[in-house]
């Protein structure tokens, strides 16, 4: 009787002593470390975190996220729904959501560095190398140096980075589910009288919110982390700071364990509402 | 069945660990910045030594070096020998004690011959040598295209006032007097720091120099303020620099000159140190270095503190004490070796013994001299500085006055991390 009891911890032992070691002790050991000064020697209390909350440039990276946050999901989101959906009715489907989809076959670095060039800037009067600056120079207007732009331009065009990459991900998803919506269900409205716009409205975009729901929450988890397209494309001057470069700097350049621990904690109580959602939504489902 | 199992798992222990043992250790770890050119050059520099000694040099380079050595001085598995990228970090791991005193195995009476006293000093923590001093560069230089410079009729300037009287005159021509490029990726910002570096000292005695270097006085001293201001007299000016302060903040540093040998020349004047050539020559691989281009010292501004040399190095220290790595680091303090390495790049060595008939051409032994006879020498103040300002609110600081912030408030927040950091 006893053993038949044992036995599911013991299948599940090999995988909780993984879990445990690589990612329960860290965190514990990261938490412990965040009230110590920068070489880990001495208590300090809550000033690391008095710091990350309070320090001009953590506020900045706070409110770079916030934005990442709703401009990425949203666009991403969206433009997935879109995508999804209008691809649908198309013969050249295969063709169309392959192209938005390829993005994701590169890494965020190599993203970036395509987008550098993309953005880049030459003084008026000399030739372009830089696409956007270029499509500017036909028209006669002068040329922006995109990133540079603050507040808000230079953010938004390291969002459109993101944006850029994972779309495709948003639309595959979006389109699974919306292909597995009863055809009957369509017909009958029509057959009912309703036009497109009422059958999207009605029909579609309620049996898709809950992958929408699932598909934002992971995005937005996804989307605290940033830091590849900022560390390749600005590192984070000119107003575009990160959680995550932040914590990256401190770390490995300024070398102080403590406050980088703090930073590290920080994001993890950012994430963690997110994530309890997401458990929550899971749980009714059931 | 059993038997069989003892006998697979012997055979696999024999195969797998033990074989590898009786191999003796003749092999040296280094760990460095250099990739590309730079890597060959050194790769080239080691081959005498391991023809002699008979030891394999393992070299890694990576340009994240600050980082990759951190983790591996934490845990536990230094490279044998590696390229610091500051004295400041040297210091750092010389107190926690990873690093070999070079005066147990190295003649440093020698060492103080052939190096001059800032080399030493440098290179030591509480009077011990750990470091020497490989690959120098020198930062005091503008610069410029002479036979541009010729054709306008442009004459060199030796003052400050004159610089500037040049700068009008030539923008009065219509063309931007000066290129600078700030952009460096992770470390965009750095360019200026050397400006703002030859600035203060030429606007204060060396011992204010080495005050700032140390915080002893703060970042918002009347002095350094003056230093940024006169910085941003020419790099915040839209007549003065190519592009303006946009292009200044977009354009990669090792492009920057490139606008100096356009037809017709772009710009007139770049402000950089030596390693600058083998950029220039990159890109414009016809260019015959003196005839084409060259450098003139960084002028004087205030007449009595004249033109000290501001430089930089690369140095050398040691982490596991193996009698292999003691070789190789005794043959990279030797003339013979830094002859090996400056003949190829350009670069200047800080070893006095070194023969100036070593350097590849009159640019580099020009400035090897400047160097070597300069009274005031100091090392590059961000390198010297905890990494948090050095490599951080310095470089940050720099990019936010040529966007236009207000000098105070820039100062002020470099102010903040300088006095957090320096606490540590």
């Amino acid at each position: 009787m006893r053993t038949k009891k044992i036995i599911p911890w013991l299948y599940l032992s090999p995988a909780l002593a993984v879990l445990g070691f690589f990612l329960i002790y860290p965190s514990c050991h990261t938490f412990y470390l965040s009230f110590f000064d920068r070489t880990s020697t001495k208590f300090v209390g809550l000033s690391n975190y008095i710091y990350v909350f309070s320090n001009r440039v953590m506020i900045t990276a706070f409110r770079n996220n916030a934005l990442w946050v709703a401009v990425f999901t949203a666009l991403t989101v969206f433009l997935g729904l879109v995508f999804a959906v209008l691809f649908d009715r198309v013969r050249y489907e295969v063709v169309v959501k392959s192209i938005v989809f390829m993005p994701m076959a590169i890494s965020f670095v190599s993203a970036s560095v395509i987008w550098k060039f993309v953005y880049a800037y030459k003084p008026a009067g000399v030739a372009q190398i830089g696409i956007l600056n270029a499509f500017l120079a036909r028209f006669g207007i002068s040329p922006v140096a995109w990133l540079i732009q603050r507040p808000w331009i230079n953010n938004l065009c390291l969002v459109v980075v993101g944006v850029w990459v994972w779309t495709g991900f948003c639309m595959v998803v979006f389109s699974a589910s919306y292909k597995s919506i009863p055809k009957q269900l369509l017909e009958a409205a029509r057959v009912d009288g309703a036009g497109e716009w009422r059958i999207f409205w009605s029909v579609i975009f309620p049996l898709l919110i809950p992958t929408l729901s699932v598909l934002a929450t992971t995005m937005i988890v996804f989307v605290l982390k940033v830091f590849d397209i900022v560390y390749v494309m600005t590192n984070g001057n000119f107003g575009t700071e990160v959680i995550a470069n932040r914590m990256y700097k401190e770390m490995f350049q300024f070398r102080n364990f403590g406050r980088s621990s703090a930073i590290a904690v920080a994001l993890l109580l950012l994430v963690t509402p997110v994530m309890l959602l997401n458990l929550r939504r899971i749980r009714e489902e059931r | 069945m059993l038997r069989k199992c003892i006998v697979f798992f012997i055979l696999g222990l024999l195969m797998s660990g033990v074989g590898g043992v009786s191999f003796a250790k003749s092999t040296v770890t280094v760990l460095g910045v250099w990739g590309g050119a730079e890597r060959d050059a050194f790769i080239k520099t080691l081959e005498p030594f391991e023809a002699a000694a008979g030891v394999r040099v393992d070299f890694t380079g990576t340009r994240d070096l600050p980082a990759v050595l951190t983790t591996r001085v934490a845990a536990g598995n230094p490279p044998d020998i590696s390229v610091l990228p500051n004295p400041g970090q040297m210091q750092e791991f010389a107190k926690i004690g990873v690093l070999v005193d070079l005066g147990k195995f190295m003649d440093v009476s020698k060492l103080k011959n052939e190096y001059a006293e800032t080399w030493i000093n440098l290179g030591s923590y509480r009077g011990n040598l750990y470091a020497i001093f490989f690959s120098a560069d020198l930062k005091s230089l503008v610069w410029y295209n002479p036979e541009a410079f010729a054709d306008a009729g442009y004459e060199i300037p030796e003052t400050w006032s004159e610089l500037i009287a040049l700068s009008d005159k030539i923008a009065a021509a219509g063309v931007a007097p000066w290129s600078i490029g700030l952009e460096s990726g992770a470390a965009s910002g750095w360019p200026g720091t050397d400006w703002i570096e030859d600035i203060m000292l030429r606007i204060a005695p060396p011992e204010v120099y080495d005050k700032w270097v140390n915080h002893e006085i703060p970042w918002t001293h009347p002095t350094v303020k003056r230093a940024w201001q006169l910085f941003g007299q020419i790099a915040r000016s839209e007549k003065y620099v190519y592009g303006g302060p946009s292009t200044e903040l977009t354009l990669n540093f090792g492009e920057a000159p490139n606008v100096l040998f356009t037809m017709p020349p772009r710009a007139y004047m770049h402000k950089q140190a030596t390693f600058i050539k083998s950029f220039i020559l990159k890109y414009n691989p016809d260019l015959v270095p003196v005839k084409d281009f060259d450098f003139f010292p960084f002028p004087s501004i205030d007449p009595e503190y004249g033109t000290p040399a501001l430089g930089a190095a690369d140095m050398f220290a040691m982490f596991n004490d193996t009698p292999e790595a003691r070789a190789l680091m005794r043959y990279l303090a030797t003339a013979g070796a830094q002859e090996i390495w400056v003949a190829q790049l350009g670069k200047l060595s800080a070893n006095r013994r070194v023969n100036p008939n070593a350097y590849p051409d009159d640019l580099t032994r020009k400035a090897a001299t400047i160097l070597a006879g300069s009274e005031t020498f100091r090392f590059d103040a961000s390198d010297l500085m905890p990494a948090a300002v050095g490599s951080g609110s310095f470089w940050s600081g720099v990019l936010d006055y040529v966007g236009g912030e207000d000098l105070d408030s820039v100062l002020e927040r470099i102010e903040e991390t300088a006095v957090e950091a320096y606490k540590g």
